[in-house]
């Protein structure tokens, strides 16, 4: 296709609106700008936690401080100013709350015009979800429901008054807070996010799901998910996130910590749409996550599917440690960027157990002027024999202007295990194009069309209730982009 | 009339293709392209269905009354205008049912129609698959990939067969296919012949032409329609080859 043709369409494609950029006025507690032993203090305050919490805050700020920022990942932004940056905001009302009439009208507003009804009549059927907005978590749906099956999912904060033992035995375990950067930086500020936890034998009959959501400006968040699947365990865990349109750009530094006991399994789905920023660059979220799941029992497994649309900058990994000896570990992701987006995201598959078995599927597309890299690690222990890797690692290119990278990792230390890894490139093709336009579907449509195909293979991984938001997610990301 | 090309020029990247083309084609009637390699016959195909990168230097394309030469292919489509391709493209991991349902529904709602519902739709492909003979299982994969010749170009009269176009270019429908996926391809084309659509059909063979009969013939050399007459015309190219048509157009 010619330069000039693949432009215009580039241009075209590229005119797509975040759909989810408004801002909401609620009356919000906000902790002094700026990050202290102070600013820890006042958090841990507000939420009236225990000093056992306290004291890891503080352990997990002292360690921070004596850290440097990463400059490892193939991303470039101006130095981020952590003093500048508001760490807790939350709405005024009390979220202490029994039903939905005592939830700030607003808030319910802004949920419903995400298209999340927090009201349980309301709710799609088999989910339950967990909503929450910057620093706190407004509301978990259908908890009397999991509880008769024993299945606690809450706040991380309720996690903290409720079940402090839980919170103990595993917190920290699979992310230490020594981890890195945004882990430490996470551990000390965290305000927020979902528990949940899993008991032995348990299929959960919903799935489960947070709903994330930054309103308040300046400010960062940073929240903090924990799984924890008993023996025999069984959750599809789902994640959505969305931010207003700002000019500056907002921190986004949160942990996943899964754990997966003998025969459990975690299947953990987000669909990541942070404010990207604007079509020249300028605002959106810095999206630095530390994602990883323990297969701590035999025979467990932990899948990850993400498709990331959002951010002005993604960095994370989720990765599995295949502690049990036949674990199993799984990633799929769809990473799309546009505009002057920027993702560094891959994963790292940890095989330790005898007979562990992984699998990486990763499609990126990038269009516009960004950049898109897989990093990816594989690593075999010794002990890890007859270990298995699968990674295949794709690229679609839109355009002439954007560009996409591969790090792929391998680490070997038996002889009896076997790594293969696959790595594509390719572009839309004119032909393709022409083809769809031929039978009357318009270039944008066309695109979204041959995108969804492209991704097929992941997006045929998400829960039903995910999977069609992702496709439009995905075709709305590249309205105005391609070639 | 249906189709009326006016002293067509293309140029592709500044190299002149079609030298002043004239073609009038009414409703109700085929008419058979043939001509030599690289004389510009798919050249013309594109040109009429508005592919980027062929520029029409002078001349006009008259369809249904209106000039459609500053039309996007898209919209070309929706007016009713389909080509059979001669390279059927492969689109990984779209399945032919959805893409399908994607392009009727983008036409109806050209149309100003609702989409067309699900369960409507499928009893279309059904009967419509029929119609060429094709395998359910083909419409269940993805468009195009890991077809063999003969099931693209099957593939191609069938979504021809679901679109139900006013005017419908072939192009070259017929290389590759095995004697018995020629007859199937020419008895879906013949079925959906009528008084209100017309067919081009471009070709090097006459064998073609046998099953779908022309009402006329014209014959493409350097660019240019040199020759036309009815279906006989086939069979005398057929009978002198392509050279006697050289001494033709240098007379």
């Amino acid at each position: 296709m010619s330069d000039q043709t693949n432009n215009n369409i580039l241009d075209e494609v590229t005119k797509g609106e975040y759909k989810f950029g408004f801002y909401t006025d609620i009356e919000n507690d906000l902790a002094p700008r700026g990050l202290t032993e102070d600013t820890i203090r006042f958090i841990s305050a507000k939420k009236e936690e225990p000093e056992w919490m306290l004291e890891f805050r503080l352990k997990a700020f002292r360690h921070w401080q004596t850290l440097e920022e990463p400059e490892w990942a193939h991303l470039h932004h101006p130095p981020i100013d952590f003093q500048d940056i508001i760490y807790f905001a939350a709405p005024k009302k009390k979220p202490q709350l029994s039903s939905l009439d005592e939830v700030d009208p607003e808030l319910l507003d802004t949920f419903d015009k995400l298209g999340i009804s927090l009201d349980e009549q309301k709710r799609l059927a088999g989910v339950a979800v967990d909503a929450v907005i910057d620093s706190v978590s407004v509301k978990t749906t259908f908890q009397d429901t999991l509880a008769k099956h024993g299945i606690i999912f809450c706040s991380f904060s309720e996690a903290v008054k409720n079940h402090p033992e839980l919170v103990k035995k595993y917190m920290g375990t699979v992310v230490p807070y020594t981890d890195n950067y945004y882990a430490a930086l996470n551990s000390a500020v965290f305000s927020d996010g979902s528990f949940c936890y899993i008991p032995k034998g348990v299929r959960s009959p919903l799935e489960l799901s947070t709903y994330f959501r930054i309103n308040a400006a300046n400010t960062g968040q940073f929240e903090r998910t924990l799984i924890v699947a008993e023996e025999g365990g069984y959750v599809s865990y789902m994640e959505g996130c969305t931010a207003p349109m700002r000019d500056e750009n907002q921190l986004h530094a949160a942990i996943v910590e899964i754990i997966t006991m003998d025969d459990a399994e975690v299947k953990y789905s987000t669909v990541q749409n942070w404010y990207p920023g604007d079509k020249q660059g300028k605002g959106g979220v810095y999206n630095f996550v530390t994602k990883r799941g323990l297969c701590k029992g035999n025979r467990s497994k932990i899948s990850w599917t993400q498709v990331e649309t959002g951010s002005s900058i993604t960095w994370k990994y989720p990765s599995c440690v295949l502690m049990g000896d036949n674990s199993i570990g799984e990633f799929y992701s769809v990473a799309v960027t546009n505009n002057f987006q920027q993702a560094d995201t891959g994963s790292k598959m940890i095989h330790l157990g005898k007979n562990t078995r992984s699998t990486i599927i990763s499609k990126g597309i990038s269009a516009g002027k960004s950049n898109n890299s897989y990093r990816g690690l594989v690593k075999i222990m010794p002990g890890a024999i007859n270990s298995r890797n699968f990674s295949q690692c794709d690229s679609l290119l839109l355009g002439d202007q954007c560009g996409a990278h591969t790090f792929p990792y391998i680490d070997t230390r038996n002889q009896s295990s076997i790594v293969e890894h696959e790595a594509t490139t390719s572009k839309i093709s004119e032909d393709q194009l022409f083809y769809c336009n031929q039978r009357g579907i318009d270039t944008e449509k066309a695109i979204g069309l041959i995108v969804n195909g492209y991704a097929k293979e992941v997006l045929n991984k998400l829960p039903m209730e995910f999977a069609v938001e992702a496709q439009k997610l995905l075709s709305i990301t590249l309205e105005g982009s391609v070639g | 009339m249906l189709l009326n090309i006016k002293n067509l020029t293309v140029a592709i990247e500044g190299k002149e293709i079609i030298k002043g083309l004239n073609l009038q084609v009414n409703k109700g009637e085929v008419h058979a392209i043939m001509g030599p390699n690289g004389t510009g016959k798919s050249t013309l195909a594109a040109a009429i269905t508005g592919r980027e990168g062929y520029e029409v230097t002078e001349g006009e394309i008259w369809y249904k009354d209106q000039n459609i030469i500053e039309m996007d292919a898209d919209e070309r489509a929706n007016l009713g205008i389909f080509l059979s391709f001669q390279y059927p493209v492969e689109i990984p991991g779209v399945s032919m049912t959805n893409f399908m349902r994607t392009a009727i529904n983008a036409q109806r709602e050209y149309r100003g129609l609702p989409p067309m519902p699900a369960g409507e739709f499928l009893k279309l492909m059904e009967e419509k698959k029929k119609l060429v003979d094709i395998h359910s299982k083909l419409t269940n994969r993805s468009v195009n990939e890991g077809f063999s010749g003969g099931e693209k170009k099957k593939n191609e009269i069938f979504q021809m067969a679901l679109l139900e176009p006013t005017l419908a270019i072939l192009d070259e429908t017929d290389s590759g296919l095995d004697i018995d996926a020629l007859r199937t391809v020419a008895k879906g084309v013949n079925e959906l012949r009528s008084e209100e659509n017309a067919f081009v059909v471009i070709t090097h063979y006459q064998r073609l032409l046998e099953y779908i009969v022309p009402d006329f013939v014209h014959v493409m050399y350097d660019g240019k329609i040199v020759k036309s007459g009815s279906k006989n015309l086939a069979l005398e190219l057929e009978d002198k080859g392509y050279e006697w048509l050289k001494e033709h157009s240098l007379a």
